[in-house]
């Protein structure tokens, strides 16, 4: 649930990056970072181990302009993919408005994936959110790479009815292509949701 | 969480009070989430937005520590560096206090102030809960936003 603060006039979102070890998670919280205004980002705060895994989360805030003045922050935060990080995992989802699962879209990951999408229904419904509910997108990462499977595959092991907005990425490239977008999808749907809750 | 101006006031005044009597250098409030509610003392220099989601993450760890040897949580603990000490407690299950002391004051000065206010912060912890829960008090603030609004949003930032 949001988080309002009608003192500091703001609202924050909480946005959290989900998906397997090593699909880019922390690849696209950088690349965010370094495509931002300066003076709309803080610091970015990563808990990694020497290997640069993340052990905790990626914290990066920003603050978008105010709408009917109201500042709009959005706190993104990425999960530890490695699955032994299970507790953790669930820690960092509590009180989050949206979520984006990262796909990689290497043939080698394609069960990496599906446990990982099964491991987040999990930690939902923990919290008692329901993933057809809450704002929720798809980014399929590393299209760069030769070994990527076919959009179609993907989309059967992930998104078999098409219900989830989703987006094709190559995080790592210099124009980060599909990072940004798939980022204004979830955050449009999470202002979409507010407008209809209200 | 949705925190009102009034709320706010009194949660500010509190900690206020309480880094007085308590000598501390700064105090915040952030709620379980990892965001900052309120923040009062020498906070210049201090990065409070990521503060406040690595005091929430560390709380959310110590909290699985303690479900895992079969404790609810542990409601207090404390970080003890060179020169620079934190005592952290969470209220009323949701909010947790960031209190920020050095040698001018000592754990047990903290400690017994801290326990002082907690009956305050509890209960303005429930006014905010009872407003939460009261749809009259819900304002419409994003009625009327269209897509056009929320594109343009961007577009300054990214
Ligand atoms: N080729 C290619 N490599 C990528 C892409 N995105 C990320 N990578 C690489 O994949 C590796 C892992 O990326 P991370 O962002 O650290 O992965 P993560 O999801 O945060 O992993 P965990 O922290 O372990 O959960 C790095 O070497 C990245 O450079 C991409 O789009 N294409
Ligand atoms: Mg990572």
């Amino acid at each position: 649930m949001s988080f309002i603060n009608y003192a500091q006039r703001e609202i924050i979102l909480k946005i959290v990056y989900y998906g397997p070890g090593l699909c880019g998670k922390t690849t696209n919280i950088k690349f965010i970072y370094g495509g931002t205004n300066p003076d709309a980002r803080g610091k970015l705060i990563s808990l990694e181990t020497k290997q640069e895994r993340t052990l905790f989360f990626d914290f990066l805030p920003l603050s978008l302009p105010a709408i009917r003045g109201f500042k709009t922050r959005l706190h993104l935060y990425s999960v530890p993919g490695q699955l032994f990080y299970s507790a953790s995992r669930k820690l960092i989802m509590k009180g989050a408005d949206g979520v984006i699962f990262v796909a990689d879209s290497q043939r080698a990951r394609k069960e990496a994936n599906i446990i990982s999408m099964e491991d987040l229904k999990e930690n939902l419904a923990a919290y008692g959110y329901d993933i057809n509910k809450i704002p929720f997108c798809i980014q399929y990462n590393k299209r760069d790479l030769p070994t990527a499977m076919p959009l179609e595959e993907l989309r059967a092991d992930l998104n078999p009815e098409g219900k989830f907005p989703e987006f094709e990425a190559c995080a790592v490239a210099p124009d980060g292509p599909g990072v940004f977008d798939t980022l204004k999808s979830v955050v449009k749907m999470i202002l979409m949701e507010l407008k209809k809750t209200k | 969480m949705v925190i009102y101006e009034e709320e706010h006031t009194q949660l500010t005044e509190t900690c206020e009070r309480l880094a007085r009597d308590a000598l501390a250098k700064a105090i915040f409030i952030v709620d379980k989430d990892g965001q900052l509610v309120t923040a009062t003392g020498e906070t210049t220099g201090i990065d409070t937005t990521g503060m406040a989601s690595l005091v929430a993450g560390s709380t959310a760890a110590t909290g699985g520590l303690a479900q895992m040897l079969g404790e609810e949580e542990f409601p207090v603990h404390f970080h003890e560096g060179q020169h620079t000490h934190v005592h952290v407690s969470v209220i009323g299950g949701a909010m947790i206090l960031v209190v920020i002391f050095d040698d001018r004051s000592s754990l047990g000065l903290v400690r017994l102030r801290t326990k002082r206010v907690y009956s305050d912060m509890m209960a303005v912890y429930e006014r905010v809960q009872a407003r939460m829960n009261d749809e009259s008090q819900k304002m419409d603030l994003f009625g009327e936003i269209t897509d056009d609004d929320i594109d343009s949003l961007f577009n300054d930032t990214f």
